[in-house]
């Protein structure tokens, strides 16, 4: 087990250097590049080959990219030169990565709490009036493009009736104490409870067009798991030992089907920030997806780097964390190698 | 009073957009307490499905039970499924097929033995696990307080089986069936596993209704056996008078195309032609009629009835026209 | 003899033909698939979308490219022409019909996911294949090279790769929403290939001194279709709206001349508080294509589960 965990961590470590590399390579033969990015494209031949000197851009990629490295493993990513020009590129990721955590947990916390329930209500039920609807609403949930969702939510919730805030994470009126960057954690734990509040109530829109994808994907891999695995045999087995329904639902039925189930989730939250990209540019939410699309269309390379670089590493993580858990849940893996 | 009564059980699924069909068209039969009984016949014959109604296993949409099987005076077809549940694992057991799948694969051996003692026994999970490992031990598992802790991917073949019996007999049931439990391992092991089914049986003084495919289980264990085809019991006898004198020409074409050792060389072996997939209802003539040698008119126009043997004596019953003659075949001492 | 003996003969040997005559996967998925409403009702939306796109041409009554309306576009005072004769729904932001440039659009749209769809699942097929049928080193390298490549969030990878290209056009946007794809099919071709290697059938060819190109052609590759066939039915409807997304993004094609339902998503984003339906026709044209797609594809999964067959 702790090998198996560590050689993964090793993976994992690869995959993020390997694809440090490609970005680098990326960025580098992205049009204008940084140095246009830093002067505009009307700077003088002169100017540019001042910077261009200054930057060891003449140097071959590969002494860049080390330097880089080097840099990086110190903190230094560079600086932002379009989503907060002038900050250090960390310090844009660091002060917006509370906030898409926060909305990403909420989110997948909703997905969570539907899909699983009802993927298995609908899976006991299959073909009622029940089973139909959320499969045909689940897939209608794929076909939807999220930010025209997003859209849809904010106009007739929001602008329309009013119930909700059309965008940002708090009023700008609240006075909140800033203590962990997570609005909500803060106003619970400085006690400001209208802070909190607030802070959630902004949350809830986003969160739910960010749901959709996960919702859909929990929902029918749940579905689909529970209609496999009452038709095994042990479960048949477990009735036939008189077993009760709700120990049979628990340790047969619930506990065989949650193995799939878990890998989606872990997929899932994985790619989470795909989606906020586009669900924070329309409720103008300043998390990570948001500097990400700031950075793409002002080509803020610094920034896009990082933030590319850190969700790649994040979802790579939830995998590993993913593959770990599924070893607690089934002892086939666990006991995997170390049998007898 | 027999411990098990069925009769005229039928058990007819029912599919949108399909024909209507009788997987069991009333099979009727008894079980003494201790006896052993043999449910016989090709897959698709209906004895599987015979015993997942008598548990009350069947899916409930789609199929249709009817007739009687009284366990001990209690109908169990009319039973609620609580109180269904509160005698399966307890009064009536059931050990299946495939060992493996009939595990379950994320929990341990020990609490798949224990749960079913915790829930129809009352015990603590601690007294249940003491039993457990006594269950096992006397099932020929060794090393059993280990194994309770393992999960059935790490037991043999053999040893999942012999754990399922374990857990079919944790209660000491008085009527177990056990459906075709050795068709999925190793030919050396099947012996085993036939041999401590007959042992415990025996010492529990359980009933057993044993399903099988193969005449060779019959003949070992069996105290009567019945012959299925297409849903309906053909053939009923003693397991001594079956295999001396098969009647129904079914049976006698079972029987025939067991391949003998003691058969003179270049003797061909005789298969039944065609399959019980080519099931014909017993609405006209005799289901078997298609495929058998014996076949006169008579057998496609009048349904035979189930009836004491009018040529051998014994207790046995048939569902022929035209049995097989009792000097067409030769002794056969398969059972010794 | 008699008649009836006749019968149990005629009976017999009809029991001998439904022996032999084995039904193909295909033909039972065909036939359960038949009688499935959501599949039918998924490939009716699919057809119907189809033959627009190939007659919208004569469906649509105006030239979608003229600002013919361009007089009634008033910046200043947020103006756009609004449903009036012979213009049912109106004009857009510059003045061109919008029903033609729906009808015309649904043109490029096909175009967008068909491509994609089938850079997508060359590229995949190409990688999938090496690494399934080769095994060894090439195939640690691929799979490695794909890892990578899905641990890119899908969209931010085609964002990413959008923004290589100096000037967009509809190309450059189709291949990146194409390159999604390609590790997705890659996984899928190879994990049916690895399934296969050691299936019988595969075993059997291989004992026979069939060569491996020949195993691989044909007998591993057609045998993993079905997954990819019901994955393309998937992709195309992904392609469609992650192309919505790169232009809601600003990283869509800019030449808008030439109307495609995405890219005109994604631009009416700009005036989407004051002319909300600009927004809504494409997005409801998207939605019920795309849920086309999705029912044919899931419908078809279920088919070829062999696990549903019961």
């Amino acid at each position: 087990m702790l090998r198996y965990t560590i050689r993964r961590l090793l993976q994992l470590l690869i995959v993020v250097g390997v694809l440090s590399l490609l970005l680098f390579a990326w960025l580098r033969s992205l049009p204008g590049g940084p140095v246009s990015a830093l002067l505009g494209e009307r700077a003088t031949p002169e100017t540019r080959a001042q910077l261009t000197e200054e930057l060891g851009l003449n140097d071959p990629i590969f002494v860049q990219y080390l330097k880089f490295v080097g840099r990086a493993l110190s903190g230094d990513f560079g600086v932002s030169t379009g989503v907060q020009p002038g900050d250090p590129a960390i310090e844009v990721f660091l002060q917006r990565l509370p906030a898409t955590l926060e909305l990403s947990i909420l989110a997948i916390i909703i997905a969570i709490a539907i899909g699983i329930p009802l993927g298995y209500v609908a899976a006991r039920r299959r073909g009622g009036v029940l089973d139909n609807m959320s499969v045909i609403s689940s897939l209608i949930g794929v076909a939807v493009p999220i930010f025209f969702l997003a859209f849809l939510l904010k106009q007739v919730l929001a602008v329309d009736l009013g119930w909700f805030p059309t965008a940002g994470r708090q009023e700008g009126g609240i006075d909140a104490t800033r203590v962990t960057g997570f609005f909500v954690l803060d106003g619970i734990l400085t006690q400001e409870w209208d802070a909190a509040w607030d802070a959630f109530v902004h949350l809830i829109l986003p969160a739910i067009a960010l749901a959709t994808i996960p919702f859909s994907v929990v929902f029918r891999i749940t579905r689909a798991s529970v209609l496999d695995v009452v038709d095994e045999d042990y479960v048949r087995t477990a009735e036939s030992k008189g077993l009760t329904t709700p120990v049979i639902r628990r340790r047969h039925v619930l506990r065989n089907a949650m193995l799939p189930v878990v890998t989606t989730i872990g997929l899932q939250t994985g790619a989470l920030l795909a989606g906020a990209v586009l669900t924070e540019t329309v409720f103008a939410f300043p998390g990570i997806g948001q500097a990400l699309a700031i950075g793409f269309t002002r080509r803020d390379y610094p920034v896009l780097l990082l933030l590319i670089l850190c969700s790649a590493g994040v979802f790579v993580l939830i995998n590993l964390l993913v593959d770990l858990s599924y070893a607690l849940i089934d002892p086939r893996i666990r006991t995997r190698g170390g049998g007898h | 009073m027999a411990l098990l009564e069925v009769r005229d059980l039928s058990v007819v699924f029912k599919r949108k957009g399909e024909e209507p069909f009788a997987a069991v068209d009333g099979v009727s039969f008894d079980v003494e307490p201790g006896q052993t009984v043999g449910l016989v016949g090709e897959s698709g014959c209906g004895k599987s499905v015979t015993s997942l109604a008598i548990m009350g296993l069947l899916a409930k949409r789609g199929v249709e039970v009817s007739g009687s099987a009284k366990f001990d005076g209690t109908e169990l077809l009319t039973l609620s499924n609580r109180q269904m549940r509160d005698r399966r694992g307890q009064e009536l057991s059931m050990v299946f097929q495939d060992p493996l799948s009939s595990l379950n694969p994320v929990i341990s051996i020990g609490l798949q033995v224990t749960e079913v003692l915790e829930r129809h026994r009352g015990l603590s999970r601690k007294e249940a696990s003491v039993q457990a490992a006594e269950l096992l031990d006397k099932v020929g598992i060794p090393d059993p307080k280990r194994r309770l802790t393992e999960y059935p991917h790490q037991l043999s073949g053999g040893m999942r089986q012999r754990a399922l019996i374990a857990i079919a007999l944790a209660c000491r049931p008085r009527l177990l069936i056990a459906d075709e439990p050795t068709t999925a391992l190793d030919v050396t092991i099947q012996a085993q596993i036939l041999a401590l089914l007959a042992e415990l049986v025996k010492d529990t003084e359980t009933a057993l209704i044993m399903i099988t495919h193969d005449l060779g289980v019959v003949a070992g264990l069996c105290d009567e056996v019945n012959v299925l085809y297409g849903g309906r019991v053909v053939e009923r006898a003693g397991r001594h008078d079956l295999f001396r004198v098969p009647r129904h020409p079914y049976t006698h074409g079972l029987l025939a195309s067991i391949p003998r050792l003691d058969a003179p060389r270049g003797e061909r072996l005789s298969p039944i032609r065609g399959s019980v997939a080519d099931n014909i209802p017993w609405t006209t003539g005799c289901a078997f009629a298609p495929r058998c040698p014996n076949a006169i008119d008579t057998c496609v126009e009048v349904t035979p009835a189930m009836e004491a043997d009018p040529v051998v004596a014994g207790e046995r019953l048939l569902r022929c026209h035209n049995p097989v003659e009792p000097a067409d075949r030769v002794e056969q001492e398969i059972l010794t | 003899m008699s008649t009836r003996t006749d019968k149990i003969d005629a009976l017999a040997e009809q029991t001998a033909r439904s022996d032999s005559a084995g039904v193909s996967v295909a033909a039972a998925a065909w036939r359960r698939l038949r009688r499935n409403p959501v599949f039918l009702f998924g490939a009716a939306i699919v057809v119907a979308f189809v033959v627009l796109a190939l007659l919208s041409p004569w469906l649509a009554q105006h030239d979608p490219t003229e600002r013919m309306l361009g007089d009634q576009v008033s910046r200043a005072r947020d103006q756009i022409p609004p449903p009036q004769e012979g213009h049912p729904l109106g004009g857009d932001q510059v003045g061109r019909d919008l029903l033609s440039r729906l009808l015309i659009g649904s043109q490029q749209t096909l175009m967008v996911g068909v491509l994609a769809t089938l850079i997508g699942f060359t590229c995949g097929l190409v990688l999938g294949t090496l690494a399934g049928a080769i095994g060894g080193w090439v195939d640690t390298v691929v799979m490695r090279a794909v890892d990578v490549m899905l641990s890119i969030p899908g969209l931010l990878l085609a964002v990413s790769i959008g923004a290589l290209f100096a000037s967009p056009t509809q190309f450059t946007v189709i291949l990146a929403v194409a390159m999604v794809q390609v590790p997705i099919f890659a996984r899928l071709l190879r994990g049916s290939m690895l399934a296969q290697r050691h299936s019988d059938h595969v075993l059997a060819a291989r004992a026979l001194g069939v060569k491996q190109r020949a195993i691989v052609f044909r007998h591993m590759l057609p045998n993993s279709l079905g997954p990819v066939i019901v994955q393309s039915t998937l992709v195309l409807a992904i392609s469609i709206i992650d192309a919505a997304a790169l232009s809601f993004l600003g990283l869509g094609n800019p030449d808008d001349r030439i109307p495609e339902w995405g890219a005109m998503l994604g631009q009416a984003q700009s005036d989407i508080d004051s002319h909300p339906h600009l927004a809504y026709w494409p997005a409801a044209c998207i939605i019920v294509v795309a849920l086309g797609f999705t029912l044919m594809g899931e419908s078809l999964r279920e088919a070829l589960d062999p696990k549903s067959r019961r």
